[in-house]
């Protein structure tokens, strides 16, 4: 089995997961591991399981009735999936940014101040400034300083998907995971959210899935490949890109299925 | 091939669907024109501010209906503040907590059969319950109850819609930011639900406001000498006025007229009931983004 990088500095470590919806399993056996401040990519044709890989990694699939997580997520040496774990508290430092757009309707602002005001942060003063840095954190400040009142569902694609990322950057998670974040966005607009991913990774570590290989190949320093709920290969970027070690992920890359 | 007398058959086709389609919407709105021409010439005869103001008299062949319009307005707004919470919290229950399976099936079996049980059987079942063993006697807190009861499953089946309509994108965001269920719901889904929710509610309240079986043994009297003065009071109502008017007394001739003018009242305050809602549900549209 192809999995972590030996010695690296975890962030988080996935061990021996398996992931049932009902009766089928629809991830085996999943080995690896999610470097600090690094972007880890995750790869493969629609229908992996790379999604639902990811959306493992902050329990979200919790929500979905009838699927079964067996293995360990371990966030700093800690399984999330411990019954005496706080889902709530895990999501908080697992932020998630999704595929397709979901603000809130309210205003830009509200969207940003809504995680602080359920975790609890009720001075304006703070509550202000940490917007106006989660904006400028996401490169949305300038474009939507004037108008912070405006409803979000007034900013373009692209704006609202940076709006969603500072979103979840302002109550200041440790890992952010991102879910196709720009399979519905214009090649300037995606260009836009790489550049922040890129920056973002100095404090924050970082998951994305991508149906786009060139994407994984541009932002990520890790990269895995998932074919039918397996993970096939897990390594540098560079050395996946260049010189994959197993037959299936050389054929996924160079376009010969997927 | 195609040949012109096939196409001209199937040209005829259409044009005979399209007449009998529109030949049903036609009658349909002609049925509602008669009946409101109806009610309304006959029934405006009688309308006048003393009408609407002041009590009967004469035994019922003179005065006015107030304390009916009165009547029917505190046991509809009672009904509404029973069932209104009652049935959003069970709505969010069944929507966003429970887990879907045996049970909130058969709860949903059990709430589609309550929208079809007689108005007539809710009045006795309201006798029994809250006039006799309760012993909230013959009275607007009965005949509220009675009447709430019969408007939980629109409420709720209109609530469980507007809920699920919320999309569920907004329930992802904001439990990856760490919210609680509860949080996520008070704060992001029912925000976004309670146009719909306000507007299916009140079309149920339009439908009670005119039922006259569930408040005849639970709330409604004949004639009473002064207004209502407590939750406990019996009260009048208009579609039981209007059905005492026409079954009992030495008058007709007077009593029907003044029924047909009771009946107008009626049919306005239910008209306007549905125009408040159609008025709530263009604010909302109007608001809503997604």
């Amino acid at each position: 089995m192809v999995s972590s990088i030996g010695g690296a500095n975890l962030r988080m470590e996935v061990k021996n997961l398996n992931f049932y919806y009902g009766r089928s399993l629809a991830l085996k056996n999943i080995n690896m591991g999610i470097e600090n401040n690094k972007v880890t990519a995750v790869i493969g044709p629609s229908g992996c399981g790379k999604s639902t890989f990811i959306r493992i990694l902050n329990r979200m699939n919790d929500i979905i009735i009838g699927t079964r997580v067996e293995g360990e997520i371990l966030l700093d040496e800690q399984n999330i999936y411990d019954p005496r774990v706080d889902v709530v508290e895990i999501r908080r430092k697992i932020g998630m940014v999704f595929q397709k757009s979901n603000p809130f309707p309210k205003s830009i602002f509200d969207n940003i101040a809504y995680g602080l005001r359920i975790n609890g942060i009720s001075n304006k003063t703070e509550i202000i400034d940490r917007v106006e840095m989660s904006l400028k954190n996401s490169a949305l400040w300038d474009e939507v300083k004037d108008r912070l009142d405006d409803n979000a569902f007034e900013l373009s694609g692209g704006q609202q998907q940076r709006l969603c990322i500072a979103r979840a950057l302002a109550i200041e998670p440790e890992v952010i995971l991102f879910d196709e974040p720009c399979s519905a966005l214009d090649p300037i607009s995606t260009a836009k959210i790489e550049e922040l991913i890129n920056q973002l990774k100095e404090k924050y570590t970082i998951a994305i899935v991508t149906h786009n290989m060139q994407q994984a190949a541009r932002i990520s320093d890790y990269t895995g490949f998932f074919l039918l709920g397996e993970l096939i290969e897990f390594d540098k970027t560079e050395k996946i890109f260049t010189n994959p070690s197993q037959k299936q992920t050389e054929d996924y890359i160079t376009g010969r299925f997927g | 091939m195609l040949n012109i007398s096939n196409r001209k058959w199937r040209e005829l086709k259409q044009q005979i669907g399209f007449m009998t389609v529109r030949l049903a919407a036609l009658i349909i709105f002609i049925i509602l024109g008669i009946l409101l021409y109806f009610i309304f010439s006959r029934g405006i005869k009688v309308i006048s501010w003393d009408f609407l103001t002041k009590m009967p008299e004469k035994g019922m062949t003179a005065g006015g209906i107030f304390p009916a319009i009165l009547g029917s307005f505190y046991l509809t707004m009672g009904a509404i503040l029973f069932a209104l919470p009652l049935g959003i919290l069970a709505a969010i229950y069944m929507t966003e907590y429970a887990t879907q399976g045996k049970i909130i099936r058969i709860i949903r079996i059990g709430i589609s059969n309550l929208a079809s049980v007689p108005s007539i059987v809710f009045g006795l079942f309201g006798l029994a319950l809250f006039v006799n063993y309760l012993k909230f006697g013959v009275s607007i807190l009965s005949g509220s109850l009675t009447l709430g009861i019969m408007i939980l499953p629109v409420i709720i089946r209109a609530s469980e819609e507007a809920l699920l309509l919320v999309p569920h994108g907004f329930r992802e965001a904001s439990l990856a930011l760490g919210a609680t269920k509860w949080q996520t719901i008070y704060k992001i889904v029912l925000p976004n639900a309670i146009g719909g929710i306000i507007t299916g509610a009140i079309l149920g309240v339009g439908r009670v406001a005119g039922e006259t079986a569930p408040i005849l043994f639970t709330a409604a009297t004949f004639y009473i000498r002064k207004l209502p003065d407590s939750v406990f009071s019996e009260v009048m109502a208009l579609p039981y006025h209007i059905y005492a008017l026409m079954t009992e007394g030495s008058h007709p001739k007077e009593q029907k007229a003044i029924a047909y003018g009771a009946s107008l009242v009626l049919i306005i305050m239910v008209l306007g009931i549905n125009l408040l809602a159609i008025l709530i549900r263009n604010y909302y549209r109007r608001k809503k983004k997604w």
